[in-house]
C-alpha cells in the first residue's frame, strides 16, 4: 500500500519505512525558539546536563513576541537569549526581523522534506513548503538541542482536497476557517492534513502559509503542501527528485477525506470565542466594531497587505474605529513599503507597527476591554487572548478585515 | 512701559489694554489641549465633581490619544475608551493613533497669539507658531472646559537673543540642552522664555518646536518666539491664518537677557537623572548602550529623521541594541515613507513604529530593563523614565543618538565614517 | 499499580492554553508567581480554591492551543495531581508528560461527575466514582518511561550521566 506525504517524510529521516502509528525516532533538521521561551530552554538545557548543542547550524532564535518590550522585565528574555547564543555559538539569531514563522521559511531555514520544531504552536506554518514542523514545549526542545532528535508517533492523515476557482472576495483564510468549523477545534487531534487539489496548485506559497499556519486550531500535528514550482522558486532552490517524490501516494491510506469546490466558499469568520465557532460574514453583517487588526504569522505578509490595501484605497477608516497594520516581517514592511502598499494603508487612517507578533500574542499591540469589538486576521480568538474575557474576537481575511475597517461594521469585501 | 510676547497675550486673552508680572488675570483659553496620560480622569471628575457638567465651547478642545498606542493592557484599553466614547458623544475634535499630541497641535490647530492650554507639561511647544501654551493639570483643565475662562499668573520673561548660526552636526537639540544646562532645571521656573534674534531667523520650524517644546524642563510656564516669516509661511502651508501676531516691544522689561552666539553650541548629552546635567557628548564617549530612541514631540519630525537616516545609511544598527525610530505623526510617518527614509532605518535593523509617544512615556513601548542604558531623543531623563527603576537614560541629538546606535555605545556622529 | 484519590474540579470542552494561563502572565518570573492568574479568564477564583490532590476533570481538546509549557507547570504546581479529559490537544499532551503531569484520557467520566465529588484512579486501570468504575487505557511504555523517570529533564539528567 502506498505512503502518504508525511509517511514519506519521516520514511526519509529514519531510513525505513514508517506507517501510521509507529513511533520513531527522528533526526532534526531545524529548530526554532522563540524570545517567550528561550530564558526556559536555556534552564533546561542545562538542568538536563548538557553542555553543548548537537549542532548550532541548526538552531534558529527570533525575537518577536515581545518586540518591542512593553513590560519592564521583558527585556530579561533578550538577555537571556543573548547569554545563550553566545555561550553556544548560535549564529542565527533575528532580534527584530518579524515573526518567528514567516522569518523560518522567508530565510530559508527550512526546505521541502524537512522535519523540524518550534516552541510555538503555530509551527505548523512550514508544511506549506512541504516540511514536517510541529509545537512542541520548551523541556522537549531542549532535549533536541542536546540530543538532535525526537521521538514521534507516526500520524494518520486527513486529505483535504480543494477545486475550482476562488470568488474575489474568498482567500486562503476563508478555507482554512471552513475547515476548521467542519472538523472542530479538535478534528485533527494528532493528525496531519494534508491539502491537494486545483485550487491549492495555483495558490501562493503565502497563501498555502495560512492555512497552514491554521491547521493547530484543528489540533493537528502538522500540515502538509505537495512542493511544487511555486515552492521551488519561493525556497530559491530547484528540487531534486526525492523532494518531488514527497506527493502522496494515489493509494495512500487516509483516515478521512474532504473536498470543497472553492467556487461554493464564502467570506467567513470565526465568532468569539473558539476558533471552530465559524459563520458566514453575511449573518454578521452590521454587527459594529471598534478595531481592526491586520497582521500576524497568519496573515501578515505580504499578499495579505496588498489585498486590505486594494479595499482600503482611496478610503478612509471608519471614524472612532482603530486599524492597526503588524507587517509579519522586516523584508514584508520593505516590499510593503516600496511597492506603495504602506502608504495606502497609512493615507486610510491604519496604524503601521514594526513587524512582530503584535497584538496575536495579547500582550501589548492593540490590547482591547470589556465590551469592545475587534474583526483580526490572526489565528486565535481564545477568551481574553486580546484583553478581558468581554472583549468579542472574530477571525477573518484581510479583505473581510479592510472591509469591515472602511465601514466600522462587520461587513464582506 | 513696552509689554513682551507673553504680556501682549495675556492682556488679549483677559481682554484688557495691559498686563505686567505678577498680576492675576482671568482670561479666556483659546484652545485646550488633552491627552490620554489624564483625560480619563478629568472625564471623571466631569462626571462627579460638577453639578450639571456642560462643555463652554466644545470647538476649542483638542483630544489626543498619544501615550499608549497600540493599547498595551486593559486598563489602558479601558481608559481610551472612555475618552473616545465621551469624544463621540460630545462631538470633540478626536485624534487615536495619528501621533503625539503636540505634533498634532502643530500640525493642526495652534495660531500664532492663542492662548492654549494643554494637560500635559510640553505644550509649551506651541510658542514656536507665537502661541502661549502651558501644560496645566486636570482640574485646571475641567474647569477651562467647563467655563472656557482659567486665571493666570502673569510669568516674567527671559529672553534669549541668539546670533551667529548652528556649525554642521549641531542642531536645536543641542542648543536648548546647553540652555538648560546653563540655567538649570529650574531656571525659568513659574517665567516665560523668549527667543529672538537673528538666529532665530535662521532654524527651521522643526528646530523652533525643539527648542520650545523643552522650555519645561528648565521650569517655564511657556516658551515663545515671534512669528516671523517662516512661521507664518507653517502656517500657510497647513491652511491656517494667524489670530494674531505679536512682538515683544523694544522697551519690553525682561527679567533677564541671555546673549547666545549659535556658533559656539556643540553637541551634548544630558546625563542620567535630570535634562540639566548636561555635558559635552564627548565627555560620554563609550558608555554601553542598549537601546537607543528616536523620536517624541521634541525630536521625531522629519528633519529628525531625515539627520538620522543619513547618517544610517549604509551602516547597520549594533546587533545588541534595539534602535526605535518612531515619526512624531502620522503626516511625518507618510512623509518619511515616501522620501526613503523609513527604509533607510529598516534595511539598518531599527525597529520602526506607528506615531506615538513610545518609550518617551516609558510606560509601553521598548521600554528598557534593570540596569539598562537608553540614548534618547525624548524630553526627559528621569529615574525609571523609560522603564526599570534602575536604568539608566542620556538625552541628545538625532545625530549623537543614531550614532550611538551604530556604535553600540555613546559617541557622535563625526566618529561615524 | 499505584492509586490516587481526590476532589473533582470540572471544567468544559476545549479549555484553552489561554485559558489555563493568559500570555500577560507569561513573562512573571516564576510559575508560582504565575499560577495565581491560573484558568483567569474562564472562573478566576479556581486557582485559590484549587487544593493539594485535587483532580481536574473536563471535556474534550483540553490545553489547545499554544506550546507554553506553563500551562501543565501551573495545573501541577497548584497541586492538581492528575488531569482526567476526554481528549487532549497534542502539545499540551507532551508537556504534560515531560513534566511529569499525569494525563488520562476517558470520555465519559466527565458527563456523570460532579464538582466536588471524590474520584478514585487506579493508574493505568480504571476510575472509580460513587460505586461505578470507567476504564482507562494505558499510556505506551516510551512515555512511562519518561513519567517514571520524573519527567524528560530527569530523564536526559539520566542519559548524561548526572543521575
Amino acid at each position: 500500500m502506498g505512503a502518504t506525504m508525511i509517511e514519506k517524510i519521516i520514511s526519509n529521516n529514519v531510513g525505513k519505512e514508517a506507517k501510521a502509528g509507529d513511533i520513531v525516532t527522528v533526526s532534526v533538521d531545524r529548530v526554532m525558539i522563540h524570545d517567550i521561551f528561550i530564558p526556559f530552554v536555556a534552564e533546561k538545557f542545562e538542568e538536563m546536563g548538557f553542555t553543548e548543542l548537537w549542532d548550532p547550524d541548526k538552531v534558529v532564535l527570533i525575537y518577536d513576541h515581545l518586540i518591542p518590550a512593553s513590560q519592564v522585565d521583558d527585556t530579561r528574555h533578550f538577555n537571556a537569549g543573548n547569554a545563550f547564543a553566545q555561550k553556544y555559538g548560535m549564529k542565527h539569531v533575528h532580534r527584530s526581523d518579524g515573526i518567528c514563522h514567516q522569518l523560518m521559511t522567508e530565510a530559508g531555514y527550512v526546505k521541502p522534506g524537512n522535519i523540524v520544531f518550534g516552541t510555538d504552536s503555530h509551527t505548523t506554518t512550514y508544511g506549506c513548503v512541504g516540511a514536517f514542523s510541529s509545537g512542541i514545549g520548551y523541556t522537549e526542545m531542549a532535549s533536541i538541542l542536546g540530543t538532535g532528535t525526537m521521538w514521534v508517533k507516526v500520524p494518520e492523515t486527513i486529505k483535504v482536497s480543494i477545486h475550482g476557482r476562488l470568488p474575489e472576495n474568498v482567500m486562503s483564510k476563508d478555507i482554512i476557517l471552513k475547515l476548521i468549523g467542519d472538523l472542530g477545534a479538535d478534528g485533527a487531534t494528532y493528525q496531519a492534513l494534508e491539502f491537494c487539489g486545483d485550487t491549492v496548485e495555483q495558490m501562493s506559497v503565502a497563501s498555502r502559509m495560512t492555512m497552514a499556519n491554521m491547521a493547530i486550531e484543528a489540533g493537528a500535528k502538522c500540515a502538509l503542501f505537495m512542493p511544487d514550482e511555486k515552492t521551488a522558486e519561493y525556497c530559491e532552490m530547484t528540487l531534486t527528485d526525492k523532494e518531488r517524490s514527497l506527493r502522496a501516494d494515489e493509494d495512500a491510506a487516509y483516515v478521512r477525506k474532504i473536498t470543497y469546490q472553492a467556487e461554493e466558499l464564502v467570506p467567513v469568520l470565526a465568532c468569539p470565542s473558539q476558533v471552530d465557532n465559524i459563520k458566514p460574514v453575511k449573518e454578521l453583517a452590521k454587527t459594529e466594531i471598534d478595531q481592526v487588526f491586520i497582521g500576524s504569522c497568519t496573515n501578515g505578509r505580504l499578499e495579505d497587505l496588498m489585498a486590505a490595501a486594494e479595499v482600503l484605497k482611496g478610503k478612509k477608516v471608519a471614524p472612532f474605529v482603530k486599524l492597526i497594520v503588524t507587517p509579519a516581517s522586516r523584508s514584508i514592511y520593505r516590499q510593503a513599503a516600496a511597492n506603495g502598499t504602506l502608504a495606502i494603508l497609512a493615507e486610510a487612517g491604519a496604524m503601521i507597527t514594526h513587524p512582530g507578533c503584535g497584538l496575536c500574542c495579547g500582550r501589548a499591540g492593540g490590547i482591547l476591554t470589556d465590551g469592545e469589538r475587534v474583526v483580526a486576521t490572526n489565528n486565535r480568538n481564545f477568551l481574553g487572548r486580546m484583553g478581558t474575557s468581554k472583549v468579542e474576537i472574530f477571525l477573518a481575511s484581510p479583505k473581510t478585515a479592510a472591509a469591515c475597517a472602511v465601514a466600522g461594521k462587520i461587513t464582506e469585501a | 512701559m513696552g509689554m513682551t510676547m507673553a504680556e501682549k497675550i495675556i492682556a488679549a486673552a483677559a481682554g484688557v489694554e495691559s498686563v505686567k508680572p505678577g498680576d492675576i488675570h482671568t482670561v479666556e483659553v483659546d484652545r485646550l489641549m488633552s491627552n490620554d496620560g489624564t483625560t480619563h480622569l478629568t472625564i471623571d471628575m466631569f462626571h462627579n465633581n460638577i453639578k450639571n457638567p456642560k462643555i463652554a465651547d466644545v470647538s476649542k478642545l483638542v483630544w489626543v490619544v498619544d501615550h499608549n498606542v497600540p493599547s498595551d493592557s486593559p486598563k489602558t484599553a479601558a481608559s481610551h475608551k472612555k475618552m473616545r466614547d465621551f469624544a463621540k458623544k460630545h462631538g470633540i475634535t478626536f485624534y487615536e493613533g495619528k501621533g503625539v499630541c503636540h505634533q498634532i497641535m502643530m500640525e493642526h490647530h495652534v495660531r500664532p497669539g492663542e492662548l492654549i492650554f494643554g494637560a500635559d507639561s510640553h505644550t509649551c511647544a506651541y510658542g514656536a507658531l507665537g502661541a502661549f501654551g502651558t501644560g496645566v493639570g486636570c482640574t485646571d483643565y475641567l474647569y477651562a472646559m467647563v467655563t472656557g475662562k482659567s486665571w493666570v499668573l502673569v510669568p516674567e520673561t527671559l529672553r534669549f537673543n541668539l546670533s551667529g548660526s548652528l556649525p554642521k552636526g549641531v542642531y536645536a537639540r543641542d542648543l536648548i540642552l546647553t540652555i538648560i544646562g546653563q540655567i538649570g532645571a529650574n531656571g525659568a521656573n513659574y517665567k516665560a522664555m523668549e527667543f529672538g534674534g537673528e538666529g532665530l531667523a535662521a532654524l527651521t520650524m522643526s528646530d523652533r518646536i525643539a527648542i520650545c517644546n523643552l522650555c519645561v524642563e528648565a521650569g517655564a510656564k511657556t516658551a515663545l518666539m515671534e512669528a516671523d516669516d517662516t512661521a507664518l509661511a507653517y502656517l500657510k502651508e497647513h491652511g491656517r491664518e494667524p489670530k494674531h501676531v505679536f512682538s515683544s516691544d523694544a522697551d519690553a522689561v525682561f527679567a533677564k537677557e541671555y546673549d547666545i552666539d549659535l556658533s559656539f553650541i556643540k553637541p551634548v548629552v544630558a546625563k542620567p537623572h535630570f535634562v540639566d546635567q548636561v555635558v559635552d557628548a564627548k565627555e560620554c564617549a563609550g558608555i554601553k548602550i542598549d537601546e537607543a530612541f528616536l523620536g517624541s514631540c521634541n525630536n521625531g519630525r522629519l528633519e529628525d529623521l531625515r539627520v538620522g537616516a543619513e547618517i544610517l545609511k549604509g551602516h547597520k544598527v549594533h546587533p545588541l541594541v534595539r534602535f526605535l525610530v518612531v515619526p512624531a505623526s502620522n503626516t511625518v510617518y507618510r512623509q518619511a515613507l515616501e522620501e526613503g527614509l523609513l527604509d533607510i532605518f529598516m534595511e539598518a535593523g531599527a525597529i520602526v513604529m506607528n506615531a506615538n509617544c513610545s518609550v518617551c512615556w516609558g510606560s509601553c513601548q521598548g521600554v528598557i530593563g534593570e540596569g539598562e542604558t537608553l540614548i534618547s531623543t525624548g524630553t526627559r531623563n528621569f529615574k525609571g523614565r523609560a522603564g526599570h527603576a534602575d536604568s539608566y537614560v542620556y538625552l541628545a541629538s538625532a545625530a549623537t543618538v543614531t550614532a550611538s546606535a551604530i556604535q553600540g555605545e555613546i559617541t557622535t556622529a563625526d566618529r561615524i565614517s | 499499580m499505584d492509586s490516587l484519590k481526590g476532589n473533582v474540579w470540572l471544567l468544559g470542552d476545549d479549555i484553552d492554553t489561554d485559558i489555563i494561563i493568559p500570555t500577560e502572565y507569561l513573562a512573571l518570573k516564576t510559575v508560582d508567581d504565575m499560577k495565581p492568574y491560573a484558568f483567569s479568564p474562564l472562573r478566576p477564583e479556581l486557582a485559590e480554591k484549587i487544593k493539594e490532590g485535587d483532580i481536574l476533570v473536563a471535556g474534550k481538546n483540553f490545553g489547545c492551543g499554544s506550546s507554553r509549557e506553563q500551562a501543565p507547570e501551573i495545573i501541577k504546581a497548584l497541586g492538581i495531581k492528575c488531569v482526567i479529559a476526554k481528549s487532549f490537544a497534542r502539545i499540551f499532551f507532551r508537556n504534560s508528560i515531560n513534566n511529569g503531569l499525569l494525563l488520562i484520557e476517558q470520555d465519559s467520566l466527565c458527563d456523570q461527575v460532579e464538582e466536588g465529588d471524590e474520584i478514585t484512579v487506579a493508574i493505568g486501570d480504571y476510575i472509580s466514582h460513587k460505586g461505578k468504575t470507567y476504564p482507562i487505557v494505558p499510556l505506551p511504555d516510551n512515555l512511562l518511561e519518561i513519567i517514571n523517570a520524573g519527567g524528560l529533564v530527569n530523564a536526559m539528567r539520566r542519559r548524561n550521566g548526572l543521575v
